[in-house]
């Protein structure tokens, strides 16, 4: 190929935009031929000289700043969406206190079931299962007088299913409280009667008989007292005898 | 799906300066060229939802720049006076060893070479500030300019023998300026 026709695409060659086969056989040719080397480094001072002589001018910083403040991303929130937002926060917050505070007195109530449920099967377990043993409950009331530190009433239960065994002192939370103990058929059931004060829970006083830990339960608030009534009788029987201190206490 | 918004500032910002030079040389005006940046920014971001990503952002941001530019007032003019493209010249021919640009080297005039550059009509200009200056390739330049590859190619040629015939009277100019000079000297 005769020089003319490399020197026509001398500047081609120089940005580098030649297909690979042809830059290779000029880089040949250059070498070779002293005219297309000289008009190659001529060209590539005149691309330098442009190249330096085009960076010639930069933006203000000021402008810079103004530029960048007008694109820069910005959080936007309008008074609406923050009002929804701090709403929203409001509720959350409040559900989850709510939801701390039921799942403390759900974790308190379930703590007390148990320990009635362990003062029962204490007492029964006990060689001495009652401290005042009568089925007289003119006898057991009084025994009580001046260890507890409140007078309760107990049921006639003669003309019933039910027979008083006898009554013995608790504690629960380090307070005082009476237990009671009757027989129904074969089963042994007891009654606390502690102050309402003393336990801290949120009984279930929706239906008569819960089942708690495989025992029935009965409790309910009455003259700033709290029963149970807590054993392994049927619940009619719990009920029924729940009714009978009710009865008696109003 | 179209890029997120702020992702925009992470791209665009690094060719501020870039740009800004571009503007420059186009608009030869410091006023009209922050006018025309700022500009180009914000028509860039209100449609950057629309850019692809993996495609060429700063070929984009370029082209951007350019048609704002050919819409501006100064643009306008520049379109309505000269054709946008002019007529092909023959093949170009080589050039001699005593050539404008090894005096040019020998001086290192850059003045000279910026003055020669600042005359050269705006279609020659912005090509060659794209190619030297940004040394953007062929396709790049394509796409900023919205024309094909062969276009490129002739156009940046006519524009380096036009820059080249500018700058001969001015370099002779200058040699024989030196050569009195050395004579009175001696």
């Amino acid at each position: 190929m005769p020089c003319e026709s490399w020197k026509t695409k001398l500047d081609t060659y120089l940005d580098g935009e030649l297909p690979s086969e042809e830059m290779r056989a000029f880089d040949i040719h250059v070498h070779s031929c002293s005219s297309c080397a000289a008009d190659a480094l001529a060209r590539v001072q005149m691309k330098r000289g442009i190249q330096a002589a085009g960076k010639r001018f930069a933006p203000t910083a000021e402008f810079r700043r103004r530029v960048q403040g007008t694109i820069a991303t910005k959080p936007h929130y309008s008074f609406r969406r923050m009002w929804v937002f701090a709403a929203a926060l409001s509720i959350l917050a409040v559900a989850s206190l709510l939801s701390i505070y039921l799942g403390v007195q759900r974790s308190r109530t379930e703590q007390a079931y148990s320990e009635i449920a362990d003062l029962h099967v204490a007492a029964l377990a006990s060689s001495s299962r009652v401290d005042v043993v009568s089925s007289d409950r003119h006898t057991v009331k009084p025994w009580f007088q001046g260890k507890i530190p409140f007078a309760f009433d107990l049921p006639e239960v003669q003309n019933s299913e039910f027979s008083l065994l006898g009554g013995r002192m608790t504690y629960f939370g380090q307070t005082p409280g009476a237990h009671l103990i009757y027989a129904v058929r074969k089963h042994e059931i007891s009654v606390f009667v502690f102050q309402e004060g003393v336990l801290r829970g949120r009984w279930d006083e929706s239906s008569a008989v819960t089942k708690e830990l495989s025992f029935n339960v009965a409790t309910w608030r009455q003259g700033g007292l709290r029963y149970f009534v807590i054993g392994d009788a049927g619940t009619a029987d719990i009920n029924n005898l729940a009714k009978l201190f009710k009865a008696t206490s109003s | 799906m179209g890029p997120q918004s702020d992702s925009f500032e992470a791209l665009a910002m690094p060719l501020f300066d870039q740009l800004y030079n571009f503007a420059h040389w186009l608009t030869r005006n410091r006023e009209e060229a922050e006018d025309l940046v700022q500009e180009t920014y914000t028509k860039a971001l209100k449609g950057f939802s629309s850019f692809q990503l993996g495609t060429n952002f700063r070929a984009w941001m370029y082209r951007i720049l350019r048609n704002t530019f050919l819409t501006s007032r100064t643009g306008l003019k520049v379109t309505m006076t000269v054709p946008l493209e002019p007529e092909e010249d023959g093949p170009e021919l080589a050039i001699e060893h005593d050539t404008p640009e090894t005096i040019l080297l020998e001086r290192s005039n850059r003045d000279l070479l910026q003055s020669a550059l600042d005359e050269l009509p705006v279609y020659f200009r912005e090509i060659l500030v794209l190619c030297e200056v940004e040394e953007m390739s062929y396709q790049e330049i394509a796409e900023t300019l919205s024309i094909p590859i062969g276009t490129v190619m002739s156009r940046l040629s006519r524009a380096r023998k036009t820059l080249r015939d500018r700058l001969q009277p001015q370099s002779q100019k200058g040699s024989a300026a030196i050569a009195k000079g050395t004579n009175r000297a001696l």
